[in-house]
């Protein structure tokens, strides 16, 4: 009976360490980082929302059923899925049981000695014999010191041994790829990321409410971002006359890092971002801004300034919605803004060339409700119309104005604007250092042999030589020849 | 010269090579094709090994052999000047879209084919090398081809010339190493079905293609790495963070992880032969689909206008 009753509780810590040498096993790990690249691959496949929220969207709304069924196996968002986690924290727990252990024999095999000579040479690789003076150990000593082997004597022999930087170098690749997980995760704890648009001439302040779209990591507090103001000065965009293809963005900024300091001039281009410390600002996106004016029945102004519009294609054709909310009714214009203007019978007015050559305005003037108020969020490039009622319909070029029933606008110019980027990345210095680490272990492991060499030597003169390669990798049996002629030659 | 007439000369120069590679695609024809050849003299004089017949065979097909290396050597310099004509008429590196990617690659791969022969038995591997260029450069030449145009903001980077240079010498010698694991799964299943055939009598053992294709991988795998790295890097300098996904770098990731598995199934499990072979050939397959699928008809931050 109590034999019974034991059975149970070394039944656990059996089923545990079974659990553990099955998950630390080679084949587990294999078979893990092959699943890892299969997991991937729905991701790469299937719109992703982290990457692009709008093809998400459209799927949804062309596969209503087999979205939602997509959707609760986090198809949309393979690599946030709990299936996805699963497999590289298995993964990562795996190498971990696997490279620790490893590293500790590794650090006492490092301070070891070769292990002894063996009995019967004649039964290793590349085993050779010959009469020798006697002089052999003695050369063969220096020969190995010179080749920078670990060398261990006995009475009439020497072990040698080299390649510990095979299991260094092994070991250092894959810590460095824990020190790359850890990188990753203080960025997605510390980091933030954000996006303002911002309009030349204006400027932009980094706090909180200046920002289009602003995300945090769980640990990230509204105080770590860095007080920097950043103006707006210029904005120059040249593109190829013959392929409209764009040849260089520079955008010319004043930065006063922190509340005090001097105001400082620099430069921002797609490739070259704005550091501050672990906060960098780049330059992601850039279109116009038509800038108007809106009065009302009796001339007052209602609204004065530069309106962001979007980019639709490569020439900069860009859709926008300017809504006057503070004039009595309410006013909106949905509009389109060409650039370089040009017109044909099947897409109506469209842009020929991204530069603003022939800028001309494109609305319909609608009034009524703008919705403004329901706290449903509103893209800012639309209007909701369904409670608005149609009243003009025009076009216009610079410096023209429009009159309709409810008062008038003016097109007054075109500003550039662009999306400035900002994101904080505390744990990219890690997983950099770890992909360097990774790199240099990876060359070490792959690049070194381990090997063995013995030599002995007999009373009667007779030489030994043999050696061991480990894995199997070739090159020793040179080795051993280079060792053995250079022997022979000290010999005569 | 001015930037078309180089861009000219580019083109003619890559004409030309994959004229040259097609005379070493018949020189490596003929030579794999009259090992063939039925040996002189009678049924019982024809032992293994005996001296008369083999030699004759032996420099018959050396002659079209050594023929057909050269007209490789030929061929690489020639496109080698076609790629580099290419990069003066644009005024920066050639990497700027498919086309260039392609006749690089191309470049690459009989590159490490040529070097790979210098240590090693290699001259039958030049009927597949030579043909994969063909195939390489005539998809390049008909469906990739763009003018030679300046660089799209996004791509003015120093780290352009790290990092594709890196991905397309990797994706040179992964082809290799893959045209060489499916040399090994053809004759595998060959020998599985009795004797070789007399024309791939002198291919190398089994063994020793399983060795080569695993030494090619290991060889070029710290490469791949550096590759994806040297992009990640670049990735924080001009999108704001070094790993975000998008589906080129998912398909990086997964042959990095594909061959990383090959890699450990050899040294660790003790995989070899056809199972090695086979994914080895998987892991190349994603490189493929990465370059052509992702590249074409792929979303992402990786495409750029035109191809």
């Amino acid at each position: 009976m109590s034999n019974q009753s034991d059975l149970p509780e070394l039944g656990l810590v059996s089923l545990l360490r079974f659990a553990w040498r099955q998950l630390t096993s080679m084949r587990t790990a294999l078979i893990l980082l092959l699943l890892l690249g299969v997991a991937s691959i729905p991701g790469s496949l299937i719109p992703q929302r982290p990457q692009n929220p709008m093809k998400v969207h459209d799927y949804f709304t062309n596969n209503p059923t087999l979205a939602a069924w997509m959707n609760k196996f986090s198809l949309f968002d393979v690599f946030g899925s709990p299936w996805f986690s699963a497999i590289y924290i298995l993964l990562f727990i795996s190498l971990i049981g696997c490279v620790l252990p490893r590293t500790f024999d590794h650090l006492r095999a490092s301070r070891a000695l070769p292990p002894l000579t063996p009995a019967n040479l004649d039964h290793m690789e590349f085993f050779q014999t010959w009469q020798g003076d006697g002089s052999e150990l003695a050369s063969s000593r220096k020969w190995l010191e010179a080749k920078r082997f670990r060398i261990r004597e006995f009475e009439g022999s020497i072990s040698a041994e080299k390649g510990y930087l095979r299991e260094t170098g092994n070991l250092f690749f894959h810590l460095a790829l824990i020190l790359i997980l850890v990188g990753v995760s203080l960025g997605a704890l510390f980091g933030m990321k954000g996006e303002a648009i911002v309009n030349v001439g204006d400027r932009f302040t980094n706090t909180p409410t200046t920002y289009d779209s602003l995300s945090y990591g769980k640990l990230f507090r509204d105080q770590s971002l860095s007080p920097f103001v950043i103006t707006v000065d210029n904005f120059v965009a040249k593109y190829d006359p013959a392929t409209n293809a764009p040849e260089d963005y520079t955008l010319n900024v004043s930065v006063v890092s922190k509340p005090g300091a001097a105001k400082v001039r620099r430069i921002i281009k797609v490739n070259a971002p704005l550091q501050f410390g672990s906060t960098n600002v780049y330059l992601q996106a850039n279109g116009y801004s038509p800038v108007v004016t809106v009065r009302d029945k009796i001339g007052a102004i209602v609204l004065q300034g530069p309106i962001p519009f979007l980019p639709q294609d490569a020439n900069l054709t860009s859709i926008g919605a300017i809504k006057v909310p503070d004039s009595n009714p309410q006013l909106g214009f949905v509009a389109s803004f060409l650039p370089t203007a040009a017109r044909d019978k099947v897409r109506g007015g469209f842009s020929i060339y991204p530069e603003a050559l022939d800028p001309k305005l494109l609305f319909s003037v609608w009034t009524g409700n703008l919705g403004l108020d329901s706290g449903i969020p509103q893209s800012v490039y639309r209007i909701d119309t369904s409670k608005m009622k149609k009243i003009g319909l025009e076009s216009l070029t610079l410096g023209q104005t429009y009159k309709f029933s409810e008062g008038s606008i003016r097109f007054d110019g075109v500003t550039p604007w662009v999306n400035l980027q900002v994101v904080r990345d505390p744990g990219k210095m890690y997983s950099l250092a770890g992909g360097i680490l990774a790199i240099l272990g990876l060359l070490g492991s792959l690049f070194t042999r381990r090997r063995r060499i013995w030599i002995r030597t007999m009373a009667n003169g007779k030489v030994e030589v043999a050696g061991l390669a480990k894995s199997g990798v070739p090159g020793l049996e040179n080795e051993i020849a280079l060792l053995v002629a250079d022997l022979e030659k000290d010999g005569k | 010269m001015t930037h078309s007439s180089w861009a000219y000369l580019s083109n003619y120069l890559v004409y030309s090579a994959m004229g040259v590679y097609t005379l070493a695609f018949f020189a490596h024809a003929y030579e794999t094709a009259w090992a063939v050849r039925a040996p002189q003299g009678k049924e019982d004089e024809r032992t293994e090994g005996s001296l008369l017949v083999k030699t004759l065979d032996y420099t018959r097909t050396e002659k079209a052999g050594r023929i057909a290396t050269a007209f490789i050597i030929l061929g690489f310099l020639l496109l080698f000047a076609g790629v580099i004509s290419r990069g003066i008429s644009a005024g920066r590196v050639p990497w700027g879209n498919m086309y260039e990617f392609s006749i690089t690659g191309a470049l690459a791969f009989t590159g490490a084919y040529l070097i790979a022969l210098r240590k090693y038995d290699l001259r039958w591997l030049g009927l597949p090398v030579s043909i994969f260029v063909l195939l390489i450069l005539g998809t390049a030449i008909t469906v990739l081809y763009r003018p030679s145009a300046p660089l799209v903001p996004a791509l003015k980077s120093y780290w352009l010339v790290i990092h594709v240079s890196a991905a397309i010498m990797s994706g040179g010698v992964f082809l290799l190493a893959n045209t060489i694991a499916a040399a090994y799964l053809y004759l595998d299943s060959m020998e599985q079905k009795g004797e070789r055939k007399q024309w791939a009598k002198r291919l190398p053992s089994l063994e020793v293609l399983d060795q080569l294709s695993y030494r090619l991988v290991a060889f070029v795998f710290p490469l791949w790495t550096f590759a994806v790295i040297a992009g990640a890097i670049w990735a924080e300098h001009a999108w704001g963070r070094y790993w975000g996904w998008d589906p080129k770098e998912t398909w990086a990731f997964i042959t990095w992880v594909a061959y990383a598995a090959y890699l450990h199934a050899r040294v660790t499990v003790g995989w070899r032969g056809r199972k090695a072979a086979w994914l080895c050939l998987f892991a190349g397959s994603t490189f493929l689909f990465n370059y052509i699928y992702i590249n074409i008809w792929g979303t992402g931050k990786h495409t750029y206008s035109g191809l």
